[in-house]
């Protein structure tokens, strides 16, 4: 086990109308076994022993899967590592290192307080069309509906999103089109889906407009960046959904 | 009090259908007359709104997340059963139900868990229906594979991810009620209190997190889905912000509490690597269909696992349980695991962990087949740990993972409060003392989803859609005292951080109401909770203000909760003088080691009431009524 000194640069900002800056501090003693979130929860108790506010950062399951944490580590969201900040371990660092951390940077996500960033228009592009819409209570027997284990998989790998957002914090257009095309890709790809196809995609791509994220110019960074590995192929789906939509759509 | 579990007359497998005709109905056109307040968004909670809404009801959702999709289910690995007899193996509802009273070790209601058996077929319906992308066949039919506990395939799957993939299920099917304007969703807002008038739940007082912000919300009924309390041990495979606020407020208003010592300790999981530690990291159960559990023969032994020969290991579950094997029920896995460290022969740093060795499967199968089906969980243990399980056996140790015990409940899902309904993990109902794997999703969906949206019309039917209001006293009183249990934290400026509390709590209740349990320990654990109730109210440091964003503020709310609840544990764990699936008391134990029920005596569900701060809670009892099963040694030989 090596123990190591760093230099963290964070950003310190009160609330969202105040004018936030980086704030420099040492910490020492930091084992190279701790995840990265465990160092900062040592940091936040050294600076309540002096009275200082804690840093406020999302962080929830610390299993990589809630998709809560969301940290842009040293320029790269998530870190050096193509995981969740959670499952960042700090034996990715050595002795000495001067690390920064800042929040998701994009228009449609404001900062919140220090590294917690407001990423409620992810939910609300979810309410313009994710779903099937089916009551309880009336589907069918769940055998019925074979669905090719190609297609199953494949659906599976765009439902692994986890709502992080480090799509949109590494895109320098601020683009959410990765987190939109899983999607409407996985429910493109499946039986259930196919009802409302062209509404979902439709509905779900303006209400990613009005929430004021960039265009995508297809250079990949969100894919590179994803701790889910969700593929550019949902993308390019999306594109084909969308103009599909548009050029046969029912709705007047 | 008498507590009357409601449950139906009549044969078991007709209970519920005829309870469901006997249940009062809303008619369609007055649904939209009321209002629902689920609180939570997990399976439970996010369930039972969309369906609710869907009936027509006015539902408000209420989550500390920043989105519904965070809530602890999407964690939920291994998969959900469902007693669908797709692999033609002889799995029936009765036999589901009758896995789930023996695992359990017969201390959960039979009318509860064979209607829960009974619903567990719609559930993988629905979910289906929606689009969550279970793992399938090449044919394209559905998958299973197996669970501890059971020696039927009846569990579904969806890779490593399955409580991820039901989660969204069921967010989906909210959002799409969010969009139809039937759920008004609040986000980043916890529930501090419920309000009480007139003997009936009339709604709840909340923070907003962001701003600091008390407010008072009035619905017609108040359902809780905020899950369990595991983190009252600190360490646990629970989020970060799982707590027991909700339940435990709704307790001091009257809810009795269920079984609260009924806590399951999980056998596979990454092991403490040191005090720093935050959390602890789950390896699904589902490893133990093809991983082998074995620790070295001779105590001492330091070599590398690969280095030591077949005939020096000892597969101890193999050898003890052969029937079952590796797939023994949690609470007998764990226990099984302590005792070969408590020997010395664990393993690792620490000698806290045995091993979880795929090498078997991978000759047998190949390496491509055993990463197809847990991949994400040998890349998390990789992540983790630095080591390759591919190439060296996994190191796990039990930790807290469910809790069994949680606000009694009847029949209809309701707490003592009328009109106040806990769901899910949040409840007590359907595990009794230990739970089964791939029982926990089953749960909180059927609850949700096919119980609460008949129970609850009954209740709403007969008080009617009175006028709602919070200009009332009682909206007043519970908002008061919110506003100043927050200003006696944020004024204390004490010395001890909350984690440091925390910490020391965790620590207590692990020591002595974990995986084992002693008379002796008990009482020396209740006098240092009441030190550190003691400390927490006098000497605990909370920085800021309640006007901003306030992690700090929202964990020591949330910790004064868990002391008060850690001390009913221990009294609960000091009342039953028996051993039962999780609670292992140690003086009560057959001669090979097994929990040692007394039927005689303690066939009961433990109901506590809420007497006042420091005051004794006292004990109700609801005898247990088995007609169905027998009751016996459980046996996994």
């Amino acid at each position: 086990m090596n123990t190591m000194n760093l230099t963290l640069k964070i950003w310190r900002q009160p609330n969202a109308k105040a004018k936030g800056e980086m704030k420099s501090y040492k910490i020492s003693g930091i084992n190279d076994h701790m995840s990265f979130l465990e160092m900062l929860d040592v940091l936040n108790e050294d600076l309540q022993k002096k009275n200082e506010d804690p840093v406020v950062f999302d962080h929830d399951c610390r299993e990589g899967i809630c998709g809560s944490c969301s940290l842009v580590i040293n320029g790269r969201p998530h870190g050096p590592q193509q995981t969740t900040t959670c499952q960042l371990h700090m034996r990715s660092f050595k002795d000495g290192d001067t690390i920064y951390i800042e929040p998701w940077r994009a228009k449609a996500f404001p900062v919140i307080k220090d590294l917690m960033v407001d990423r409620s228009a992810f939910d609300r592009i979810q309410h313009s069309g994710g779903y099937v819409s089916v009551n309880t209570g009336s589907a069918q027997d769940a055998n019925n509906l074979p669905i090719g284990k190609e297609i199953a998989d494949e659906a599976f790998n765009s439902a692994t999103c986890i709502g992080c957002g480090a799509c949109v914090a590494a895109c320098k257009n601020a683009s959410a089109m990765l987190f939109v095309s899983a999607k409407i890709s996985q429910l493109a790809m499946l039986p259930q889906g196919q009802a409302e196809r062209k509404k979902r995609a439709e509905s779900m791509v303006a209400q990613m407009d009005a929430e004021g994220f960039g265009a995508c110019t297809n250079t990949g960074a969100c894919s590179a960046e994803c701790p889910k590995e969700i593929s550019m192929a949902n993308i390019a789906m999306m594109n084909r959904e969308y103009l599909g939509a548009k050029l046969t759509s029912e709705a007047v | 009090m008498i507590l009357d579990s409601k449950i139906p007359a009549g044969p078991l497998a007709e209970k519920w259908e005829k309870h469901k005709f006997n249940l009062k109905l809303v008619n369609p056109a007055n649904k939209r007359k009321y209002d629902v307040i689920v609180v939570g968004s997990g399976l439970a909670g996010a369930s039972a709104a969309a369906s609710l809404a869907e009936l027509g009801y006015n539902v408000k959702v209420f989550t500390y997340h920043d989105s519904p999709r965070r809530a602890h289910s999407i964690a939920a690995q291994g998969g959900i059963n469902a007693a669908k007899n797709y692999q033609n193996d002889g799995d029936s509802i009765h036999r589901l139900f009758y896995d789930t009273i023996k695992g359990g070790d017969y201390r959960a209601r039979e009318g509860n868990v064979y209607r829960l058996a009974q619903v567990s077929v719609d559930i993988i319906d629905q979910c289906v229906a929606q689009g969550v992308p279970f793992a399938r066949e090449y044919g394209g039919l559905l998958s299973n594979r197996s669970f501890g506990g059971a020696q039927v395939s009846r569990t579904f799957y969806a890779r490593g991810q399955t409580g991820q993939q039901l989660l969204l299920g069921a967010y989906s099917a909210m959002n799409r009620q969010i969009a139809a304007g039937k759920v008004k969703l609040y986000t980043r807002c916890e529930m501090l209190d419920l309000v009480v008038a007139d003997g009936k739940a009339k709604g709840i007082i909340t923070r907003n997190l962001i701003t600091g912000a008390i407010e008072s919300h009035a619905g017609h009924a108040v359902l809780l889905c905020t899950g369990g309390y595991g983190n009252v041990y600190y360490l646990s495979t629970n989020a970060m912000m799982c707590n027991v606020t909700a339940t435990w407020r709704a307790h001091k208003r009257g809810a009795l509490f269920g079984n609260p010592s009924f806590t399951q300790i999980h056998p596979t999981c990454i092991p403490v690597s040191g005090d720093y530690q935050s959390k602890l990291t789950l390896m699904s159960e589902s490893l133990r269909n093809d991983g082998r559990v074995w620790v070295p023969m001779k105590a001492g032994d330091n070599r590398l696992p690969t280095d030591i020969p077949e005939e020096e290991r000892d597969y101890f579950l193999e050898r003890k349980y052969p029937s079952f094997g590796n797939l023994v029920p949690r609470d007998v896995a764990s226990r099984n695991a302590k005792y070969v460290c408590d020997e010395g022969r664990g393993v690792g740093n620490t000698k806290l962990a045995v091993y979880l060795d795929f090498a078997d499967a991978i000759k047998r199968d190949t390496e491509a087949v055993v990463k197809a089906k847990y991949g994400n969980l040998f890349d998390m243990y990789q992540q983790i740990t630095g080591e390759n399980p591919y190439k060296t056996p996994m190191r796990i140790y039990p930790a807290v993972h469910y809790t069994m015990g949680g606000l009694w409940v009847d029949y209809n899902l309701m707490t003592t409060v009328p009109g106040c309904y806990a769901l899910g993990e949040a409840n007590f109902s359907d595990h009794g003392a230990n739970r089964l794997g791939a029982s926990a999703l089953m749960q909180g969906l059927a609850d949700g989803y096919f119980v609460i949206p008949y129970t609850l019309g009954d209740y709403l039917a007969s008080t009617g859609a009175g006028k709602l209001s919070t200009d009332t006293p009682e909206f007043k009183e519970a908002l008061d005292g919110v506003q100043k249990r927050i200003a006696k934290l944020l004024t204390m400026k004490g010395e001890k951080t909350v984690d440091e509390l925390h910490r020391k709590l965790g620590l207590t209740i692990w020591d002595y109401c974990g995986m084992s349990r002693t008379e002796e320990g008990l009482k020396k654990a209740k006098a240092i909770v009441a030190d550190i109730k003691k400390e927490f109210e006098t000497n605990v440091k909370v920085l800021g203000g309640n006007e901003e964003m306030n992690q700090s503020l929202e964990k020591a709310l949330r910790l004064a909760d868990f002391i008060e609840l850690g001390a009913l544990m221990i009294q609960d764990a000091l009342d039953r003088n028996e051993s039962c699936g999780g609670h292992f008391r140690e003086e009560y134990q057959t001669p090979e080691g097994e929990a040692l029920r007394d039927d005689d005596n303690f066939a009961y569900v433990s109901a506590y009431e809420y007497t006042g701060d420091n005051q004794a809670p006292v004990l109700h009892k609801e005898v247990l009524q088995f007609e169905n099963v027998k009751l016996t040694q459980r046996s996994y030989k």
